[in-house]
Formats: structure tokens, C-alpha cells, sequence
């Protein structure tokens, strides 16, 4: 092959991998990639976003929505910084992404040079690994390696840190033909010694619960999944992130544990002999105090990565590999269980602590806007989340039958991933309904990117549950803080004529009778539209475990004569 | 836990790429959780291209997770904490002490004892050049505090398993079954 320049290396590397979209920002440093760019178009898409944040939040979505791996660039200095709350977010929650920066010269590495930021340095701990190209002819090489490790075993985001002078360099284009990496082996099939003990673990359980995560979603187990819960009969509980893993409507379903689980979730896990930990990993969101965890039950661990195993909660039987293969293995030893007893009590917590019922009111409730989603949309659609009490509601009153149709941030929890990731997920289903369902505070974080939807056309529905606060910390405020209420009330901008300065339409509903009609509206029109469901400012999100106590002293939904619960810390 | 682990602090040894940065990575860890590494040897090994590693951190440090998260690491091939294992660890120090006419026989003499050589002699000064375990190079720095010790420079530990035993079997051992890709969703070409 002919030589290439550093720039045309690094876009023909990604041509191979089979990228077909990159979001970013150019600058000074990345110029000669940006040259590149129309030399390899049609093959590769690229958009211009409006804050780097977002190109790695929408490369982020794209990734958890197409199984591909995300890429985005950036420049130096505060291009590659302001993509580190991006890469922050792919870390936690485990999605594969690779980010290409541009940096300042070789020669003024190390010297503050102008845009100058040790981005390799600053995104050590979180990236799955990080690579400064200094030689032009390794950059097919290093390419390879980081969308080999990005997607591969435990995924993760990966930087590939270029500076100018090797983005103009030319060298011949050598392709590895296989990744060789001595420290980097990940272990996909479980020990057969381990899938018996887990097996005869399932067979002798009386309460066993299947805890499947977001695990099963990156692996694609959804049969798995299933399999096993129908034949061993066993109820599945779903973590936030692990939501749309398993049927929604299935009979077999209970919803989410933990923090703002459903109620029979955390006494049922509780009190259950035997939990089914599937491509989850114990957060502390979900286990809530720690050593009142699930003081009865044995442990079987499904976990790709041996520093999960053991790190919260020690399992009697540990099946370490790609949680599919796990599922695959184990399910040829199960067999059908009849556990009238186990059932029986779950439906006493569910008839008893009916956690997610909508209480009638005046106001809208912002649980009765997505509880109208549901029944406009049928489900059918991918739902993407903000962070605080819209995303809880937004898990606990939608039932995702479609797999893999729900995109939020769990780990690292980030404000603003609303817009950029609705714009991810749409970019990679084109065809598809995409609602983002987007906190009033959230949205204003990132509400730039409005323009980069109206500039590309995607079509997506954001849904804001305007409740002028940033309810989920005003929320704690009110139950930890004796109802010291600082800094958590705004005074919003108009979204609808915000909406319209962005030349996307906007819309209102001002009581729960204009709520489904907005939604039909919105869902009716062909392109981009704000909904700004003006919501009951002082609703709470329960059932809630209370910050340091266990599950087994979660609280249910208040009786509501009085909107202030008693809860012990 | 034995009555050994709790006082002895924990030996950690680790095979890694050598390229730049791979030390920064490996530290990383240990500083996210705010644990103290007492000391840290880095080498070449006995292949090519791969460097060797010994830390001792503090006993009462949690370092079976930062050990699995290290492990992770791209660039490391292998970790493990080995103390409670048969070893043979060593340390080297270089010791400068000012002497006189009067005392270089006693410092001498101290030196024997203690199997340290002389590696450097002044009209002012020597070097003594100890190895042993950290212990002994304790003592003769004990001992050796009645004179005035100009400078003390340590290796810190190295170690290694007792007998023909691999330190660190590499994984084609352990698990002869190669990576084969990922399945979908996360599939490259
Ligand atoms: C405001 C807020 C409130 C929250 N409240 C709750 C709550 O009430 N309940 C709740 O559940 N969560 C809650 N969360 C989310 C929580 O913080 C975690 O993000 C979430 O619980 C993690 O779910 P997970 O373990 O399934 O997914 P991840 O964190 O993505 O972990 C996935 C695990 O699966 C492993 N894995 C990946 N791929 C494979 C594979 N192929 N095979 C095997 N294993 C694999 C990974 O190594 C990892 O250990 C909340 C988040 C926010 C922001
Ligand atoms: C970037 C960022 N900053 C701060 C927080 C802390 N935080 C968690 S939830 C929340 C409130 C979110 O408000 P809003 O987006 O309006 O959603 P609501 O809870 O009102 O539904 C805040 C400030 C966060 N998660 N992310
Ligand atoms: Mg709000």
C-alpha cells in the first residue's frame, strides 16, 4: 500500500474497524485528521457537535445502543479535557469507546505548549487504556489494539492520544494482522467444576432471584436470560443499567432493586436463599448497607472480570467468563422447580406495597407524563434518561420489552447525558423512535446540542419533566436535611421558545389533559421537538432505602397526608 | 489471617511491558485508594521487552483489589501478592559514613560483622554496600548511628518464590484456550 499521512492512517484504521460514525470538534491540534475526513466519506460519517462533552456522551449511546464501538474526536488542551466527563461516563458503565485526540506538536509536549493538557496523564484511571503516538507507522497498530481492547472482555473506553506533527507524517500502511497483547487475555468460558456447583446451588434453593445486569444487554444473553429464568423458575430482577435485558412484560419480571427498587425487589432479595448475579456488580445503589446485604443467601456470581468477583460480596459459586457462554453452560443443568411458597410471598409484598401505583391528583404527576409514554408508545421505542428522580421514574413506569432500549447513565450518574445520547442512540437507529426523557436541570446542561439535532434532522422526542427544581437533590433536602431547601429551585427559560430559537418545535402541557395530545402531537410531526410537561415541583420518588440503611428496611410509597416521610438514616 | 500476615507488610510482585507510562499506571491505583507504597524495585526480567516489579505495601492495606485492578491493566502481564509464600526477598543499601583515623577500624569491623562491603573509601569517608533483608540493613544502620552517617540509600525489596517454582506462570499455561473475539455485539473484524 501506497503511503499514508498520520491523519489518512488513523481514518483508514477506523474505515477497517467498521466505523461509520464519529462525533467531534476540530482545532488546531486535530486539523490534519479533520483534512482527512471528506477523503473517506461516504464510509464515514462525522458530526460536528457543539461541546466535546457531548460527542463523547452521543458516541457513548451509540455504542450501548449498536454494539459497536463509539468514536470521537477532539483537539488538544480543552477539546480533550472537556471529553473527560464523557470517558468518565463509558468507564463506569462499562461501554466501548474510542477517542481520538489531537495533541500539540512532539516538540512542545511537556512544555506547555499552547492547548497543551496531559490528556494520557489526566485519563489514567479512567480509561481501559490510554496510547501517545509518537511514531506515524504505529498508528494502525495502536488503532487496532484500542478497539480490540475497547470491545472486548469488560468493555471500556480507550484514548489514542496523536500530535499534529504525526497526523502530517507519512508512512506505508501496515494492517496487523492480529493483536498481540501479553497482559490482555480475557477468560469468556466459565470452569465446568463451577457451573455444577452452581447448578445444584439453583436445584436446592428455596427463594432464589435472578439479578440480571447490564451484563446480559453488552453480551446479548437475552435468550439466555430468559432460558434460565423459565426453566428454573425464578423470578429476575433487573439493575438500572441491566433494564431491557429481560422482558418487561414477562410474568417472571419484577422490576429494578435497590435505592429507588421496587419494594418486593429488596425484601424479596432480603429473604432469598440464593441470588443469580448475572453481568451485574453488586453497586452500592443496590446492595444498600453492605453487610445487612442478602443475609441469607448463597452467592452465584456470573462476571467477566475477575476484580468484580469477590470485590462487594464474596459468591459461593463464581462463573467467570462472558456471562452468554456462563448462561449456556448452566442452562443445560437446570431444571424446572415448582416454588409455590417463594411465588406466594411475592405476591403478598406486591399486593401489599404496591410501589409503583399513580395516586390521583389536580396536578400532573411527572410518574403519570411516562406512564402516558408508555401507553402512547407501546413501548416501542428506545427511551434515553437524564439523571435524578425522572430517570427513576422513567425506570419504574415503562415496561421495556424491547431489548436493549433503555439508555441511561448509572455509574457515574452524569446530568446532561439526556440530549447527546438521545442523538447517539438516533444516529445509530435512524428509522427508529427515539424519547429522551430529560430532567428541566439536566437538559439545560447540555441544551446546545438542539442545535446540532436541528442541523442533522434526527428526529428525536425530549420529553422535559419540568419540575423547576433539581428534584432529586431538593428531594433529599427535604428528607436528610430538614427541609433546608438551597440551590435546588430555578426559574426556567421558556423551553418551547427556546425550542423554536433552535428551529425545532416546542410544546406545552400545563395539566394531565394536555399530556397525551402532546405526546400524539409530538410523535405525529417528522422532525425534532421539545415537550415540556410541567410537572408537580414537589413530588418525591420512592420506595427509597434511605442513605446507610439495608434493603430490608426500605421505605414504601408514603400515605401522602403528609408529603414528609420519617426515614432514619 | 496468620500472625505473620498481620506484621509483615505485603510483598507484591508483577511482570510488565516496559514502555513509558506503564509505572504510572500501575501507581495509579495504589494512590486512588490513598495506600503508601513503602518501596518499589523495577527491572529488566528475564525476557526481553518485560520488566520486573517488586512493592511492599503497608500490611494492614486492602491490596487484594488494587492486586485484581492492576491485573487489568493492559500493560501488566501478571501480579500477585506472595506474602504468604515461601520467598527469598533482598534489599541492597549503600550507607556513607563520615570517619576519623580513630574510628575506620571500628566501622571496618562493624562492616564484617554484618558481611557489608566497602565499596568506596575517602580521607573523610566511607561506603559500606550491605545486602540482606530489610531487617539487617535496619540493624547496621542502628548500630552504625553512633558514627555520623553522611547518607543512607536503599533498594528497596526484590523477591522471588523458593525453589524452581515461576513467579509468574504466564497464561498459556494456566489456560491454553486463545481469545477469540468477542461475539455480537461487540465484534471487530
Ligand atoms: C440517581 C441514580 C439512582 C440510582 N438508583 C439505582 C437503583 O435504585 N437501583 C439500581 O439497580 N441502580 C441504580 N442506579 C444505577 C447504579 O448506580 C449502577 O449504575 C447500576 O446498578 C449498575 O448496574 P450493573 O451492575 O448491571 O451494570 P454495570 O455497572 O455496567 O456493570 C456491569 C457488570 O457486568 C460485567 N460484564 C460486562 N460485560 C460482561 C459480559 N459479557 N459477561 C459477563 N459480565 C459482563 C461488568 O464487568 C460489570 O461488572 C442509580 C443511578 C443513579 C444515577
Ligand atoms: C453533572 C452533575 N452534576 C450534579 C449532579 C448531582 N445531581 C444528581 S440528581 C440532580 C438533580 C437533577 O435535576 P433534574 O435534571 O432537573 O432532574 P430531576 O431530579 O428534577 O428529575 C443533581 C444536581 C449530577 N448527578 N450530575
Ligand atoms: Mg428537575
Amino acid at each position: 500500500m501506497a503511503e499514508l499521512t498520520g491523519a489518512q492512517m488513523v481514518m483508514e484504521s477506523l474505515v477497517r474497524e467498521g466505523t461509520e460514525h464519529v462525533f467531534g470538534i476540530p482545532g488546531g491540534a486535530n486539523l490534519p485528521l479533520y483534512d482527512a475526513i471528506p477523503q473517506y466519506y461516504p464510509k464515514v460519517r462525522h458530526y460536528l457537535v457543539k461541546h466535546e462533552q457531548c460527542a463523547a456522551h452521543a458516541a457513548d449511546a451509540y455504542a450501548r445502543v449498536s454494539g459497536k464501538v463509539g468514536v470521537c474526536f477532539a483537539t488538544s488542551g480543552p477539546g480533550a479535557t472537556n471529553i473527560v466527563t464523557g470517558i468518565a461516563n463509558a468507564w463506569m458503565d462499562s461501554v466501548p469507546l474510542v477517542c481520538i485526540t489531537g495533541a500539540v506538536i512532539s516538540a512542545l509536549i511537556g512544555r506547555d505548549g499552547f492547548q497543551e493538557a496531559d490528556i494520557t496523564g489526566i485519563t489514567i484511571p479512567i480509561t481501559k487504556h490510554n496510547y501517545l503516538v509518537l511514531d506515524v507507522a504505529e498508528i494502525p497498530k495502536v488503532i487496532r489494539e484500542a478497539f480490540h481492547i475497547a470491545s472486548t472482555g469488560r468493555p471500556g473506553p480507550v484514548l489514542v492520544d496523536i500530535p499534529r506533527d504525526v497526523f502530517q507524517q507519512k508512512a506505508e500502511f501496515v494492517w496487523p494482522e492480529k493483536v498481540e497483547l501479553k497482559g490482555y487475555r480475557p477468560r469468556l468460558y466459565p470452569d465446568p467444576a463451577e457451573v455444577a456447583k452452581a447448578a445444584e446451588l439453583i436445584a436446592e434453593a428455596k427463594r432464589p432471584v435472578i439479578l440480571s445486569g447490564h451484563g446480559i444487554i453488552i453480551s446479548q444473553a437475552y435468550d439466555e436470560i430468559r432460558e434460565l429464568a423459565e426453566k428454573a423458575n425464578i423470578p429476575v430482577i433487573t439493575t438500572l443499567l441491566g433494564i431491557s435485558g429481560f422482558p418487561g412484560t414477562h410474568p417472571l419480571y419484577m422490576g429494578m432493586p435497590g435505592m429507588h427498587g421496587m419494594y418486593w425487589n429488596n425484601i424479596a432479595i432480603h429473604e432469598s436463599d440464593l441470588l443469580i448475579a448475572a453481568g451485574m456488580r453488586f453497586d452500592d445503589r443496590i446492595t444498600g448497607r453492605l453487610k445487612d446485604f442478602a443475609p441469607n443467601a448463597k452467592i452465584i456470581h456470573m462476571e467477566i472480570d475477575p476484580a468484580e468477583i469477590g470485590k462487594n460480596v464474596r459468591p459461593t459459586a463464581t462463573l467467570q467468563g462472558d456471562v452468554r457462554n456462563s448462561l449456556r453452560e448452566l442452562n443445560k443443568h437446570v431444571q424446572h422447580v415448582e416454588r409455590p411458597d417463594w411465588f406466594a410471598r411475592i405476591e403478598g409484598l406486591r399486593r401489599d406495597h404496591p410501589s409503583i401505583t399513580i395516586r390521583e391528583t389536580a396536578d400532573v404527576l411527572p410518574q403519570y407524563v411516562i406512564q402516558k409514554l408508555y401507553e402512547v408508545t407501546g413501548g416501542d421505542c428506545y427511551v434515553v434518561t437524564g439523571v435524578g428522580q425522572h430517570q427513576m421514574w422513567a425506570a419504574q413506569f415503562f415496561w421495556y420489552d424491547k431489548p436493549n432500549s433503555f439508555v441511561t447513565s448509572g455509574g457515574l450518574g452524569t446530568m446532561g447525558f439526556e440530549v447527546p445520547a438521545a442523538m447517539g442512540v438516533q444516529a445509530a437507529k435512524p428509522g427508529e423512535l427515539v424519547w429522551s426523557v430529560c430532567g428541566d436541570g439536566g437538559f439545560q446542561m447540555t441544551m446546545q446540542e438542539l442545535a446540532t439535532i436541528a442541523e442533522y434532522e434526527w428526529p428525536i422526542k425530549f420529553a422535559i419533566i419540568n419540575n423547576n427544581s433539581l428534584g432529586m437533590v431538593r428531594q433529599w433536602q427535604q428528607l436528610f436535611y430538614s427541609n433546608n431547601i438551597v440551590a435546588t429551585p430555578m426559574r426556567n427559560p421558556d423551553f418551547v421558545k427556546l425550542a423554536e430559537a433552535f428551529g425545532v418545535l416546542g410544546l406545552r402541557a400545563t395539566c394531565k389533559e394536555e399530556v397525551e395530545p402532546v405526546i400524539r402531537q409530538a410523535m405525529e410531526h417528522d422532525g425534532p421537538v421539545v415537550c415540556d410537561f410541567q410537572v408537580k415541583g414537589d413530588e418525591n420518588c420512592y420506595p427509597m432505602v434511605p442513605p446507610g440503611a439495608s434493603l430490608g428496611e426500605t421505605v414504601d410509597l408514603p400515605t401522602y397526608e403528609d408529603e414528609r416521610v420519617e426515614v432514619t438514616a | 489471617m496468620s500472625q505473620r500476615d498481620k506484621i509483615q507488610p505485603h510483598t507484591i510482585i508483577a511482570l510488565v511491558e516496559d514502555r513509558p507510562g506503564v509505572l504510572n499506571r500501575i501507581v495509579s491505583k495504589w494512590r486512588q485508594r490513598g495506600f503508601n507504597i513503602e518501596s518499589l524495585a523495577v527491572g529488566h526480567s528475564e525476557t526481553a521487552g518485560l520488566s520486573r516489579m517488586t512493592f511492599v505495601v503497608d500490611a494492614n492495606t486492602d491490596a487484594e483489589q488494587v492486586v485484581k485492578q492492576v491485573d487489568k491493566l493492559v500493560d501488566v502481564v501478571n501480579i500477585r501478592d506472595i506474602s504468604t509464600e515461601e520467598i527469598v526477598s533482598r534489599e541492597m543499601a549503600m550507607i556513607k559514613v563520615r570517619v576519623d583515623a580513630g574510628n575506620r577500624s571500628h566501622i571496618i569491623e562493624i562492616a564484617d560483622l554484618f558481611r557489608a562491603s566497602i565499596v568506596d573509601v575517602s580521607s573523610e569517608s566511607v561506603i559500606l554496600e550491605v545486602t540482606g533483608d530489610e531487617a539487617k540493613v535496619d540493624a547496621l544502620f542502628e548500630l552504625l548511628s553512633d558514627y555520623t552517617v553522611i547518607e543512607l540509600v536503599r533498594t528497596g525489596r526484590v523477591a522471588m518464590l523458593r525453589g524452581s517454582a515461576v513467579s509468574h506462570p504466564r497464561d498459556e499455561d494456566e489456560e491454553p484456550e486463545r481469545f477469540q473475539g468477542f461475539e455480537p455485539p461487540y465484534s471487530v473484524k
